[in-house]
């Protein structure tokens, strides 16, 4: 296991933000750690890195308690936190270079893996621009070559394509899967299921500071709920009417006057559904279930518990 | 834990790296400041005191203010630079994803700030020299105190600016705490001439008291056995102050 956190918890004054957590990341693979805003991902990374100090409970990274072996630990992994830390007055290559130092790389190492870095992640043509005057997109592709500096074996990436356009998002999820087939662990937290299920060989759902759910998802979804999401707008005092008699549904979803159906077939719910609705044909959405209907299923879809 | 000189040495240079862009610009205050005193005393004020101290007043005043730019040149920089760097850039966060720890965030941070305060003091100096208000070789003394006085005033500004909730708090610390040690320090009047032997006592807790008895020392070129104490009082109280300025690091940057 690169990262093994045995029964580990925090608390903030009378606020426990993480609760007897266990979490395995084996080595080489991508692990996504879900859940709502909130949820204690922030927090269960920083305690992996060894910034902020467990109530209780203990963390092995590389197999060193990471309390005792902190600055070894810490020059193999690389973090990306979840909001980019980056000297906006100097360029590109200038923060490369202050933070290639901060891992004490020597000079000529650390021009060498610069020039790689750059290249990576397509900074080329503004690599010797000030960060200030630089894109949202491109300032992420930056704090994330940052965290690599130093060839880590372990990378840690908090949200890493939050508030990133399709194409960063694309081009990114292809530089980790570069890092992942190199041999990299990567242990990331994203609100993006889509990219959660993209990226992921394993995830684990994460709610009010536990870990609610954990396996790979495909698997996961397979086995809590239906291969098919029916999707479609009605209230709920239609929705009683509606499906009576359109047989028994394994679970159901509402947010507002939207409702999703899991079902394993999903043909005569929707015949079902043109009958009663006759003419009046409303829209219906038929797909795959992906990961985003079971962290729903599983953290809810009311705004209540939001913090 | 403990240092690590390499580490802190990292996080010196990231501020030099950024102070290396505006250097420049930065530097240009530093001349004139010394020069508007020059004038304003030198011309204006001068003319109504001729004398204090035992030397015409610009004399008088011209190892203090050296003194003094170097507690400026120290404060600055630990105060707002840091708490901007702390709260608002979080370059804190991301030093300690690596193999830096809190100490040595301290370390080169106190380490940078020292540097500023010897650029700020040691154009005072010079300007002061070129003005020919410092006698030559012993005023030269004054340029390892620089950095020494630096010291204290980093640590000093460190553990406070480590352990305030709100970036608002720093105008006490300059009008409650610099202010009105820039005015009592025996920097403008002796304070042997205006204050009761008891109160004298008191006044010995004053940091830049120190600083600025030894700076009038090396202008003077001679030495006594204060210069021991003032020493002492600058190395002591730093080393006290350490003591206190990482107890606060650990506390802000780790939870
Ligand atoms: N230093 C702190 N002091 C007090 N409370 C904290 C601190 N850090 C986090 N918390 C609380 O712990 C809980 C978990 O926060 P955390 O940042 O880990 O959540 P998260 O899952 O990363 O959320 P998000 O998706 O919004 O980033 C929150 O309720 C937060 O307010
Ligand atoms: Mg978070």
């Amino acid at each position: 296991m690169i990262v093994d956190a045995r029964s580990i918890s925090k608390r903030f004054g009378n606020r426990l933000a993480v609760d007897q957590l266990n979490l395995q990341v084996p080595a080489g693979t991508c692990f996504g750690l879900l859940g709502p805003n909130g949820a204690g991902k922030t927090t269960t990374l920083r305690m992996i890195y060894g910034v902020t100090k467990p109530s209780s409970g203990t963390i092995l990274v590389f197999g060193s308690d990471i309390a005792r072996h902190l600055r070894a630990v810490r020059s193999r992994l690389g973090v990306t936190l979840q909001h980019n830390v980056l000297i906006e007055q100097l360029t590109p290559v200038e923060n490369l270079r202050v933070f290639g130092r901060y891992h004490l790389l020597r000079h000529a190492d650390l021009s060498r893996r610069i020039e790689e870095l750059i290249e990576l992640f397509e900074l080329r043509s503004h690599a010797q621009v000030p960060v200030k005057n630089l894109s949202g997109g491109f300032k992420r592709r930056l704090a994330i070559a940052l965290s690599l500096i130093n060839r880590p074996e372990l990378v840690i990436l908090d949200e890493p394509t939050t508030g990133l356009d399709p194409a960063v998002r694309l081009a990114l999820w292809s530089r980790i899967r570069t890092l992942q087939a190199a041999g990299t662990t990567v242990l990331l937290t994203t609100h993006y299921m889509d990219e959660a299920q993209r990226l992921c060989d394993q995830v684990a759902i994460m709610c009010g500071g536990k870990i609610i759910d954990e396996g790979v998802p495909a698997e996961l979804i397979a086995s809590r709920l239906a291969r098919e999401t029916v999707e479609f707008d009605c209230d709920s005092a239609e929705e009683a009417a509606l499906l009576d008699g359109a047989g028994a549904f394994p679970r159901r979803l509402r947010s507002g006057r939207r409702i999703m159906l899991y079902l394993d077939d999903a043909t005569t719910l929707i015949n079902h559904i043109r009958r009663w609705d006759q003419g009046d044909r409303r829209a219906l959405v038929v797909r795959p279930t992906n990961l985003e209907d079971l962290f729903l299923s599983l953290t809810g879809t009311s705004l209540e518990n939001d913090l | 834990m403990s240092v690590s000189l390499p580490h802190a040495v990292a996080v010196w240079r990231r501020n030099a790296a950024i102070y290396k862009r505006t250097w420049l610009w930065n530097i240009l205050p530093n001349f004139f400041e010394p020069v508007f005193y020059l004038v304003a005393i030198g011309v204006g004020l001068g003319a109504y005191i001729t004398q204090m101290g035992g030397t015409s007043y610009i004399s008088f005043l011209a190892p203090a203010l050296v003194s003094v730019a170097a507690m400026h040149g120290a404060s600055f920089e630990v105060t707002y630079n840091v708490y901007v760097r702390l709260t608002f850039e979080k370059a804190y966060d991301a030093m300690l994803t690596t193999p830096i720890e809190p100490d040595d965030i301290l370390a080169g941070e106190v380490l940078w700030a020292v540097t500023r305060s010897s650029i700020y003091g040691g154009t005072f100096f010079i300007v002061v020299a070129l003005a020919g208000l410092a006698p030559l070789p012993s005023s030269l003394l004054v340029l390892p105190l620089v950095p020494l006085t630096g010291l204290l005033f980093a640590l000093i500004g460190m553990a406070f600016s480590l352990r305030i909730p709100t970036i608002d708090l720093f105008s006490y610390y300059f009008t409650l705490f610099l202010t009105p040690l820039f005015l009592l320090s025996g920097v403008f009047f002796p304070l042997e001439e205006r204050l009761s032997e008891g109160w004298l006592w008191v006044a010995e807790i004053l940091p830049l008291l120190h600083p600025v008895r030894l700076a009038r020392a090396a202008f003077r070129g001679e030495a006594s056995l204060v210069v021991l104490w003032d020493l002492a009082y600058l190395l002591g109280m730093s080393f006290l102050l350490v003591v206190l300025a990482r107890r606060g690091v650990q506390r802000r940057l780790t939870d």
